[in-house]
C-alpha cells in the first residue's frame, strides 16, 4: 500500500495501465470485464426503461436519482460538454460514494491533465472526443507519488501514512 | 512555523515537474493556448498586457527569511529586480518569461514555496490574521487549521475544475483584520459557554461585480470536522453551480440564488455524508502540524519601556506597532506604502534587509497582510528602535498604519488587461495629497481603496473611501464610494454619483475627507461618522 498508494480501487487503481482486450481504444480501459455494449440512454430515459442498463450523465444530471436502480446499471457515461465543466468529477465519486462498482466511462473533453484526477473520482475508461497520447496519459497518470485526500479510489492519504 | 516532510516536498517537487512538461507541450504546440491557460492558471500564471505575471502562495501569509530572500532572488534574476505583495498575502511578479517559469518553480520548491492554485478556478492559497500566533487578542493560532486545509484542498479530485475560484480566510480574534466576510468561505475561531473551541462559518461573500458579504451558515463546528464540513460547502456548489455565464458563477451567486436557508440545509445534508465517510484529518495530524505552530521561545522579564525621545521615531512607533500576547514584546508592521510609491511593491534589496531583520529580531518570522503590508510578529520592545531605524534607511520607514495614505490599489491599467482605468497613479496622486504627517494623524484611520475594473481585485467595495475606474466613452474615469469596510462590522461601500477624471477624483477625496472633519463628533473615525450621516451628509460637500 505504502509504496504503490495508487493500487487498487474500483476497477484496478490509477497506475494500472495494462491494456484489456475490445475496442479501438483499450488502453484507457482500466477494467478487466468485457466492456458493456448497449447503447447508452438519458437518465430520465433510463429510470423509465426497466430493461436498460447504460446511462448517460449529461452535466447538470443528479446522479443520486440511480440509487434505487443501482443493481441494473452496468455503465455510466459522464459527458463533459467543456473541460471547464467539473460537474462531472462529483457525478463520479457520489456513484462510487454510493457503491456502484460498475463501468464509469469519460465522454467528451476529456484533457490528458484531467485524467488523473478523473482515475481518483472513480472514473475507470475515457472515451475523449479527441484522441490522447498514450505516453501521455502514462506520464500524467504516474507524476504524483501521493496524495493528500481521501477520493474514489484506493489511495491511502498522506496523513495516514504519516500516522501508520 | 511549518515545515514540509518528505511527502510534502514530494507533492511540491512533482507539480513543478508536472507544469514542466505541460510548459513543454504548450512550447512545442501540442496543446492549444485556451486549453493551456486554465493549466497555468492553477500555477499562477496570468497572461497581463505585457507580460506574464506569476502569483505565489504564501499560506496564511506567513513566510520566512530563507523564503523572503528566495523571493528577492527570483525578482532579480527572473523579474525587473521588485516583487508586489497583493489584497491576499501572496507576491506577484509581473515580468515573467513564460519558458523560466518552470525553473521558478523549481527555486521556489527549494524553500518550500509554490504558485499551486494561486488563480484560476480553484480551491485559492488560504488567508489569515498576519497576527496570528502574536496577536493579544486572540483565542488561539487558527494557523494549523488553515495549513489543514491547505493539505487538504491541493490537488483535490472532484474539485479539479471548480465553477470559479474559491477563496478561504481563517482568523481567531473578535477583531476582523482578514476581510473575512468578503470570502467565498470564512472562519473564524470561537468559544462557546463550555470553554470548548470550534468555527463560526459564514460562506457566500466575495467582490467583483456582484459583491456580496457573506452569511453566517453555521455558529459553532466543532474544530475536528472542518474539513467535512468544507467538502460539504464545496460539493453543493460543485453540483449546483451555473456554468453557463462565468459572471454567475462564484458561490455567492448561489448562496443568493438558493438562499441563505436552502443553502444550509443542502450543506448540511451533504455535511453528515461526509462526516460518515471519514474524512477529516485524525487529532495526531492535527497535533503535529500545531506543534510547528508553538510559541517561539519568548524571554521573560522583559522592559516594557519605548524611549520615546526621538520623535520620528515614537511617531512610527504609534502608528505601526501593535499590541502582541507576550510581555515585552510587540508587533511590527512595515509599511509597503510610502509616499508617491507603488501600494504593495517592494525591491530585491528592501526583501532582503526584512529578511535580515526577521532573522535577528524576530524568530525569523515575516507575515504579509491583506492591506499589501507586511508584519515582524514577534519583537522585543527593546529592539523597536533598532528596527526602526534600519527600515527608515531602506526607505520602509513610513508611518501611516491604516491611515489615508495606506492605500490599497490593483495594478490596473498600467499592467492589466482587463482594466478600464489606472489605480497606481491615482493612489500615488491621493498619497501626494495628504503626505502631511500632522494632517494623517489628524485624519485617523481611512482605508482607501482602488480598483481599476469591476472585478474589484483593489477591494473599493470594501473602502471607507472606494474608487473605481470606469471606462467612459474611451477615457478613464472614476466612480467615487464610501462606507465600506472590511473588519468585523462588514459593510459594502456605495457610489455617491457621477464619476471623474483622474484630476477631479483627487479633488473628490479631498472634499468628503474636509466634510468630514467639519462634522466628526469626537472621536469618530471617517466610517463612523458616514454611518451616523449617511451618504446625504456628504453628497452636497462632494458634488456642490
Ligand atoms: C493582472 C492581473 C489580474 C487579473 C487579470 C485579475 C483578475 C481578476 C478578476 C477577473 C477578478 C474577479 C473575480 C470574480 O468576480 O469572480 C478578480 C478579483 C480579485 N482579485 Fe484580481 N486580477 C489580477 C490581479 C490581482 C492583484 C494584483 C490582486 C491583489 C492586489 C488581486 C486580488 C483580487 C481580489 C482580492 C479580488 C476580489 C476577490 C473577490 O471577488 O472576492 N488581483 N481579479
Ligand atoms: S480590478 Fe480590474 S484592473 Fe484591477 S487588477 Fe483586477 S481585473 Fe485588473
Amino acid at each position: 500500500m505504502v509504496d504503490d498508494p495508487r493500487a487498487g480501487g474500483p476497477g484496478g487503481g490509477p497506475g494500472t495501465l495494462e491494456p484489456t482486450p475490445g475496442g479501438e481504444r483499450d488502453w484507457l480501459r482500466f477494467r478487466d470485464d468485457p466492456a458493456p455494449d448497449e447503447p447508452v440512454v438519458t437518465l430520465d430515459t433510463f429510470l423509465d426503461q426497466s430493461n436498460a442498463s447504460s446511462v448517460l450523465i449529461e452535466a447538470g444530471d443528479d446522479v443520486r436519482r440511480l440509487a434505487p436502480v443501482l443493481d441494473r446499471v452496468r455503465l455510466v457515461e459522464i459527458d463533459f460538454p467543456k473541460f471547464r465543466d467539473g460537474r462531472g468529477f462529483s457525478s463520479a465519486r457520489v456513484l462510487r460514494e454510493m457503491g456502484y462498482e460498475g463501468e464509469i466511462k469519460a465522454t467528451g473533453e476529456v484533457l490528458v491533465d484531467l485524467i488523473y484526477f478523473m482515475r481518483r473520482c472513480g472514473f475507470d475508461s475515457f472515451a475523449p472526443h479527441v484522441p490522447l497520447d498514450r505516453a501521455e496519459v502514462e506520464a500524467v497518470l504516474n507524476r504524483y507519488p501521493h496524495v493528500y485526500q481521501h477520493a474514489a479510489d484506493a489511495a491511502v492519504p498522506i496523513w495516514q501514512l504519516r500516522h501508520g | 512555523m511549518y515545515k514540509y516532510d518528505q511527502y510534502d516536498q514530494a507533492m511540491v517537487d512533482a507539480r513543478v515537474e508536472d507544469f514542466r512538461d505541460q510548459t513543454r507541450r504548450r512550447l512545442e504546440g501540442k496543446m492549444t493556448d485556451d486549453q493551456f491557460k486554465p493549466l497555468r492558471l492553477k500555477n499562477g500564471l496570468y497572461l497581463q498586457l505585457h507580460a506574464y505575471m506569476l502569483r505565489v502562495a504564501i499560506p496564511y501569509g506567513t513566510l520566512n527569511s530563507r523564503q523572503m530572500r528566495k523571493l528577492a532572488h527570483i525578482a532579480r534574476t527572473y523579474d525587473r529586480g521588485y516583487g508586489h505583495f497583493t489584497t491576499r498575502q501572496n507576491i506577484q511578479y509581473n515580468w515573467i518569461k513564460l519558458e523560466d517559469a518552470p525553473d521558478i518553480l523549481a527555486e521556489l520548491a527549494t524553500v518550500e514555496m509554490h504558485a499551486i492554485q494561486t488563480s484560476g478556478e480553484s480551491i485559492r492559497n488560504i488567508s489569515a490574521d498576519q497576527y496570528a500566533g502574536a496577536a493579544a487578542d486572540e483565542i488561539i493560532d487558527p494557523r494549523p487549521w488553515a495549513e489543514m486545509i491547505r493539505q487538504m484542498t491541493t490537488f483535490m479530485p472532484e474539485f479539479s475544475y471548480l465553477p470559479r475560484k474559491f477563496k478561504i480566510a481563517v482568523i481567531a480574534a473578535e477583531a476582523d483584520r482578514a476581510a473575512l466576510r468578503w470570502h467565498d468561505c470564512a472562519l473564524r475561531i470561537v468559544q462557546n459557554e463550555a470553554g470548548e473551541i470550534g468555527f463560526e462559518v459564514f460562506a457566500g461573500g466575495g467582490m467583483g461585480r456582484t459583491p456580496f458579504i457573506a452569511y453566517r451558515i453555521r455558529e459553532f463546528l466543532p474544530t475536528d470536522q472542518i474539513l467535512s464540513y468544507l467538502q460539504a460547502i464545496l460539493r453543493v456548489w460543485n453540483r449546483n453551480a451555473r456554468r453557463d455565464n462565468i459572471h454567475k458563477q462564484r458561490m455567492k451567486i448561489l448562496v443568493h440564488e438558493l438562499g441563505e436557508d436552502e443553502f444550509r440545509r443542502q450543506v448540511e445534508e451533504e455535511f453528515q455524508h461526509f462526516l460518515a465517510l471519514g474524512e477529516d484529518f485524525p487529532q495526531a495530524e492535527y497535533d503535529r502540524i500545531a506543534a510547528y505552530f508553538a510559541p517561539p521561545p519568548f524571554e521573560t522579564d522583559l522592559s516594557e519601556e519605548i524611549d520615546r525621545s526621538d520623535p520620528d521615531f515614537a511617531l512610527w512607533a504609534d502608528h505601526q506597532v501593535a499590541a502582541h500576547k507576550a510581555p515585552g514584546y510587540a508587533i511590527v508592521n512595515i509599511s509597503l506604502k510610502p509616499i508617491g510609491q507603488i501600494p504593495g511593491d517592494i525591491s530585491a534589496e528592501q526583501m532582503e534587509l526584512v529578511a535580515d531583520l526577521a532573522e535577528r529580531y524576530s524568530f525569523d518570522e515575516l507575515r504579509a497582510t491583506h492591506a499589501q503590508n507586511l508584519v515582524l510578529p514577534h519583537v522585543r520592545k527593546q529592539d523597536l528602535h533598532a528596527i526602526w531605524t534600519a527600515l527608515h534607511e531602506a526607505g520602509l520607514g513610513e508611518a501611516n498604519l491604516d491611515l489615508v495614505t495606506d492605500i490599497i490599489a490593483c495594478p490596473g491599467l498600467d499592467y492589466c488587461s482587463l482594466a478600464n482605468a489606472r489605480s497606481i497613479p491615482v493612489a500615488q496622486k491621493i498619497a501626494e495629497r495628504f503626505a502631511d504627517a500632522e494632517r494623517q494623524k489628524d485624519l485617523g484611520e481611512l482605508k482607501i481603496k482602488i480598483s481599476g475594473c469591476i472585478n474589484a481585485c483593489g477591494h473599493h467595495h470594501a473602502g471607507h473611501i472606494g474608487i473605481l475606474g470606469v471606462d467612459r466613452k474611451g477615457t478613464e474615469n472614476y466612480q467615487l464610494l464610501l462606507g465600506g469596510s472590511g473588519d468585523e462590522e462588514t459593510s459594502q461601500a456605495k457610489i455617491t454619483g457621477p464619476g471623474f477624471d483622474e484630476a477631479g477624483i483627487v479633488d473628490a477625496v479631498e472634499r468628503a475627507v474636509e466634510r468630514y472633519r467639519e462634522i466628526r463628533e469626537p472621536g469618530e473615525r471617517f466610517l463612523d461618522t458616514y454611518r451616523r450621516v449617511g451618504m446625504d451628509g456628504f453628497k452636497e460637500a462632494i458634488y456642490g
